[in-house]
């Protein structure tokens, strides 16, 4: 266990007992408020029926015991073969549990599910990779990876994200909890979602479907922008990549375009077209690379593109065996891509 | 318990107890690997299910390690998936289906009074042919991409959805591995299942009418059924994953237009009725234990009965509540919410009819009877909590996540392990001859009690706090390092616990008190046999009036066929 | 320790059970059926979503012959039971050697049409999903055709060399239900390949 980190103990108390980053009890968009509100109910109902059938059995337990001190311990008790009449009623009052909780369930169903898209929506494009998100706006002219900008929705003015979402290879499952339930993406098929937070901030979510080596680590970042910082955000992830001045990312640049880097990667504007990694044009925009797994910092990119796997082992981008002089080149590109 | 003594008949001759010569261990051998008597195959399946069971609990043991702390690196990503894999195919395919085909066999032929089932030799190639699979399952470990230690055992997950098992994302031979331990265990239980249906119905003894079967053998006729049509399906999904990897068809080969999705449709087709197949036989011993225990005839027969065949047939509706996060619409969503929370009706039937048995009777605290009682309650709430899972909207944020863990494991160890040690307690003096100690057995109940409730209670946290099932580690920001302390340290209580429990069996079998042939006071007819019975069982065939024959038999005055 | 208690004879009127050879079947009948489910699913869930061709229409012929054969053997293997029935070993052999016969006919049809579709369709199991659902799909069933006429082909020599008598009836009657099975499955099969499929 050499490289265990030990959090601090006393900063995980108050999160363990607190909603914490990811608890669906703490929803910040309406598909998981109303998700929320209906899991309420079916708490109730079902503590419910545990307090009345428990205190039944400890009851009887307790109540009816063998007790060898008894006058007639040693007699059998009446033989009781059945009645119709109790039965009956333990068989019509469940199912008239489940259909209270049928109606509720179908409400929240076709709320979530099937109501119409409104114009106002922003269209995203997902699709899952072994081991990380590509994201596009098809209308917007903007791809990136890993972490997802939307737009904060104001209920007034509704401004929903709506997600078509599909594989590219296995299947993965998006799963931000305080946004919204989570929903496969499976490949040939194409599956839909949608959020609208109410309140700017990062929300923090995991593929949800066991998908290869690095399942654990193909997390979510979704960024919910006020509308002039989402603005702003599109705005610069449209432009092409950034040709910078300073000569050691010019450098850098030769290197990348003439290793097998191009035929992964695309950087927007250069000969870097590849679709088998994640999009490189603002990689130096993002907080995190490896899709959530390392902060984005010259020090985690060097050591990253030098050995991915010891972030990430079993991750499907090769060590790509640079020299220092290289590596430190190609670092100075990749941090210059702001 | 107080008992008059049963009727000593001319079977007095047959005692056990005549001292045959020593033999040679290889003697001893032969007779088991030869035997087609449906006692020592039952008895084999339930020692095979023993040693998986302690194997299949050591990986869990290394999963916890691994989670226990965020960020750890006790384990290989690679080899912590091998391990849930591995975990999980072993603890559905070769500890609960071979332990409850083991108590099958072992009891339903003794409770129908009949000398064995009604294909000997069909029992023993099912119980060889299956244990042949489990045996293949963990040579993988060596023989798929060669010796280079745990990355090659399958790591598929225990559903292996498509499509990760196709060969471009699953090189090598561990998925084939997995794939042909499956389909062997599963014509094995299709064997068994179809020696236990023929059993119950052409070779009960005479007088034992269907509506007179102890309720034990009604619930395998239905597992055993359910078998037919639900393994099956996973058979033939088998069949198609070999041709995709061996011979290049494209089933589930999504890069040639093949379909992901079929593959889940068709596992759990499978995989709901399976989970059904697991607990039925656990009900079964709850059948038979609870009514002994609290001296009075099970309440509500024919409900029972029909509450099981029902739990049957809906059991076959329900699948796609495992695909609630797969995209299949609104009204397919709604549809399989109400199959789905249909069945607790039937299963509410039970608990309640086993309330009305505990009511009024007088109930006797043994070991096997704890362990009875703990399933009632465990199972009131992991039933309760799969209710939570069908709601098709809180399953979008609970599916795949530890709640689900928690929710089955709720069922499969403090339902399924803990009838099954309940099972324990009661049969092994029929079994072996010897008691086991009632002391240990308490000191086992309570040890395992408390570490299932820290394991599983505090397990349903993480999963609302975001946490996904399978992954080998998390971040340390999210809150879950506590929940996932508690868990682990709970494992440990559990692995003491099953210590105590195996040293129980050991002890007990060489220093336990003799048991006779009768020691609960119990009413069907495998307490008419010697313990253990010999290979005949009954050297006379019985015959029976009512439910109870050995009640009419203590209580000629009151005998139960005059209620029936 | 052997108070061993015998429950005191109760008498019960006639006490028959079903044979175990039939029940047996039946359970195993059940079982196969399920398997095949799986696979015409499987069949009718991939009809026309293929990228390529060749196309059921294209190249499937109705096997029509071949079909009447089968489905033919069904009568003739009844015939044989009830002959055996009426200890007519003779006639037995006869209506025996008819049905392994008529299905050796059948499974010629299916090789001849497997060759057809191979060499000059060339569609094997790995051309697209019709080849890959068509081929498993009746290559099951073929296969089942090969484990009836085994057990067929066995029981016709027993009943010449005069092994087999009357009271095998119940045995006989047992594959003769297997076979049933088989060609039950084949209608199916043929409706979902192609009459549905095409
Ligand atoms: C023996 C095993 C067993 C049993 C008996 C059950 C029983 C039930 N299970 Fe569970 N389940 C599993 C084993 C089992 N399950 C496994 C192994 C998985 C995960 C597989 C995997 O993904 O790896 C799973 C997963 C699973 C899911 C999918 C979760 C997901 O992956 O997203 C769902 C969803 O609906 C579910 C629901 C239920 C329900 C409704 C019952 C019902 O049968 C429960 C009925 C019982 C009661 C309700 C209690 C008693 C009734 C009353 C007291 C009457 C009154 C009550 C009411 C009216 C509500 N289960
Ligand atoms: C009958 C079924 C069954 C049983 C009994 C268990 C029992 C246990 N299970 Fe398991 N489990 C499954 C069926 C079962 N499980 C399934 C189907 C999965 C899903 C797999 C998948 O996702 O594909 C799963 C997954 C699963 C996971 C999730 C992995 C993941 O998603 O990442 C975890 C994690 O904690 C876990 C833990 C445990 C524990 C602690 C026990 C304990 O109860 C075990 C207690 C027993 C022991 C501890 C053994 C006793 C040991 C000894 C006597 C020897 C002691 C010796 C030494 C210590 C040297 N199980
Ligand atoms: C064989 C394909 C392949 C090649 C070649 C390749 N990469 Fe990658 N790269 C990937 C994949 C796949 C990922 C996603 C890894 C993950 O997070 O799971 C990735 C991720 C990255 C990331 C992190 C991006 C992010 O936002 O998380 C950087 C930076 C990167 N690669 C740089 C490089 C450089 C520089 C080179 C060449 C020297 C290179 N890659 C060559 C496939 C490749
Ligand atoms: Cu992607 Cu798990
Ligand atoms: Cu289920």
């Amino acid at each position: 266990m050499a490289r265990t980190v030990w959090p601090d103990l006393a900063a995980q108390i108050p999160t363990g007992f607190s909603h914490g980053s990811t608890s669906i009890f703490a929803p910040a968009g309406t598909p998981a408020h109303s998700i929320f509100g209906l899991s309420m109910l079916v708490l109730g109902i079902t503590l419910a029926i545990f307090l009345v059938v428990a205190g039944l059995f400890l009851y009887a337990v307790v109540r009816y015991r063998h007790r060898a001190e008894d006058a007639n311990a040693s007699r059998e008790p009446s033989q009781i073969f059945g009645s119709n009449q109790i039965e009956l009623s333990w068989t019509v009052i469940p199912i008239l549990i489940v259909v209270l909780l049928f109606l509720a369930t179908t409400r929240v169903i076709f709320m979530t599910q099937s109501i119409p898209k409104p114009a106002s929506s922003l269209d995203i494009n997902v699709v899952g990779h072994q081991f990380w998100w590509e994201y596009s706006y098809p209308k917007l002219g903007v791809v990136t990876a890993n972490e997802l900008h939307i737009p904060v929705s104001d209920p007034k003015k509704p401004t929903p994200s709506y997600l078509t979402m599909t594989s590219a290879d296995t299947d993965h499952s998006f799963w931000v909890p305080r946004l919204a339930g989570k929903m496969d993406l499976i490949p040939n098929q194409i599956n839909t979602m949608w959020m609208d937070p109410q309140q700017a901030g990062l929300y923090l979510g995991q593929c949800a479907q066991y998908c290869g080596v690095q399942h654990a680590k193909m997390l979510i970042r979704v960024y919910a922008d006020s509308p002039a910082d989402f603005a702003a955000w599109v705005a610069h992830q449209k432009q092409p990549a950034v040709e910078s001045a300073d000569p050691q990312a010019a450098a850098g640049r030769a290197i990348f375009q003439h290793n097998s880097c191009i035929s992964c990667h695309t950087i927007a504007g250069t000969v870097a077209t590849g679709r088998f990694g994640p999009d490189l044009t603002h990689v130096a925009s993002r907080e995190t690379i490896g899709s959530g797994a390392i902060p984005n910092n010259p020090a985690n990119l060097r050591a990253f593109v030098d050995n991915p796997e010891h972030f990430k082992p079993g991750v499907l981008m090769p060590a790509m065996h640079m020299n220092d002089k290289d590596l430190d080149a190609i670092t100075a590109y990749l941090a210059s891509l702001k | 318990m107080a008992a008059d003594a049963p009727v000593p008949a001319e079977t007095a001759q047959t005692a056990t107890t005549h001292s045959a010569p020593r033999r040679l261990v290889l003697d001893i051998l032969n007779d088991w690997v030869t035997t087609v008597d449906h006692k020592k195959i039952g008895l084999m399946y339930i020692g095979y299910a023993l040693v998986f069971l302690v194997v299949a609990g050591i990986q869990a043991l290394l999963m916890r390690i691994q989670l226990s702390l965020p960020n750890n690196d006790f384990v290989s990503p690679q080899a912590f998936n091998s391990l849930f894999t591995m975990h999980g195919t072993t603890m559905v395919f070769f500890v609960g289906m071979p332990i409850l085909f083991g108590f099958g066999n072992y009891l339903v032929p003794l409770m129908i009074g009949a000398r064995d089932m009604a294909f000997p030799r069909l029992n023993a190639f099912s119980f060889w042919i299956s244990a042949f699979g489990g045996i293949l399952l963990y040579f993988s470990y060596f023989g798929a991409s060669g010796l280079y230690g745990a990355g090659s055992a399958p790591d598929v997950g225990w559903f292996a959805y498509a499509p990760l098992t196709a060969r471009v994302f699953s090189p090598g031979h561990s998925t084939d591995y997995w794939t042909l331990a499956i389909l062997l265990s599963g014509i094995g239980s299709i064997g068994t299942a179809l020696n236990i249906v023929a059993t119950t119905i052409c070779m009960r003894c005479p007088g034992m009418k269907l509506s007179r079967m102890p309720l034990l053998v009604w619930l395998y006729l239905v597992t055993s059924s359910l078998v037919f049509v639900a393994v099956s399906p996973l058979t033939a999904a088998q069949i198609m994953l070999m041709l995709d990897r061996y011979i290049g068809s494209h089933f589930f080969d999504t890069q040639a237009g093949g379909s992901a999705v079929l593959w889940m449709h068709f596992f759990w087709i499978f995989g709901h009725p399976e989970v059904y197949i697991l607990i039925l036989p656990a009900f079964a011993f709850a059948n038979e234990i609870i009514p002994v225990f609290s001296r009075k005839a099970i309440f509500g027969y024919a409900a029972m009965v029909a509450a099981s065949v029902g739990i049957g047939f809906i059991s076959l509706s329900v699948w796609a509540h495992h695909m609630f996060t797969v995209g299949l619409g609104a009204g397919a969503n709604t549809f399989f919410v109400l199959a789905t929370m249909i069945i607790s009706v039937p299963t509410g039937i039970k608990l309640f009819n086993w309330l009305a048995t505990l009511w009024g009777g007088k109930i006797h605290f043994t070991a096997s009877m704890m362990f009875a009682i703990g399933f009632l309650f465990q199972f009131l709430i992991a039933g309760l909590t799969g209710v939570m899972l069908s709601i098709a909207p809180f399953d979008w944020q609970l599916g795949n996540s530890y709640f689900v863990v928690a929710h089955f494991h709720y069922v499969l160890v403090g339902g399924i392990l803990f009838m099954i040690f309940s099972a324990f307690y009661y049969w092994f003096p029929k079994m072996s001859g010897k008691m086991l100690s009632e002391k240990l057995g308490k000191w086992h109940f309570w040890i395992f009690l408390i570490g299932f409730h820290l394991t599983f209670d505090f397990m349903h946290v993480p999963g609302m706090l975001g946490m996904p099932r399978r992954i080998y580690t998390y971040e340390a920001d999210r809150g879950w390092m506590i929940w996932n302390m508690i868990i682990s340290s709970g494992a440990i209580f559990q692995a003491a616990g099953t210590l105590l429990f195996v040293y129980n069996m050991i002890w007990s079998y060489f220093k336990g008190p003799v048991a006779g042939p009768d020691p609960w006071d119990a009413w069907t007819l495998e307490w008419s046999t010697p313990s253990p019975p010999p290979a005949y069982n009954f050297a006379e065939i019985p015959s029976v009036a009512s439910r109870r024959p050995l009640w009419d038999l203590k209580h000629p005055e009151d005998p139960d066929s005059n209620y029936e | 320790m052997s108070e061993a208690a015998v429950i005191p004879n109760v008498t019960t009127p006639e006490w028959e059970l079903p044979s175990r050879g039939v029940v047996g079947m039946v359970c195993l009948i059940v079982a196969e059926a399920a398997i095949f489910t799986i696979f015409v699913v499987a069949y009718l869930y991939y009809v026309g979503k293929d990228r390529s061709g060749p196309t059921p229409r294209e190249v499937l012929d109705l096997p029509i012959f071949t079909s009447v054969c089968l489905l033919s053997s069904s009568l003739t293997v009844h015939f044989a039971v009830a002959a055996l029935h009426q200890a007519r070993r003779g006639l037995c052999s006869l209506w025996l050697a008819a049905t392994v016969l008529l299905g050796g006919i059948f499974l010629g049809g299916t090789a001849h049409e497997w060759y057809k579709l191979i060499v000059h369709d060339g569609l094997t199991i790995q051309t697209n999903l019709f080849g890959t659902t068509f081929y498993s799909l009746v290559g099951l069933h073929a296969s089942h055709v090969i484990i009836g006429l085994i057990m067929l082909s066995l029981a016709l020599i027993f009943s010449l060399n005069g092994s087999m008598t009357a009271k095998h009836t119940g045995r006989l009657e047992v594959l003769s239900l297997y076979w049933h099975f088989v060609d039950a499955v084949w209608v199916v099969v043929f409706t979902v390949v192609y009459i549905l499929g095409r």
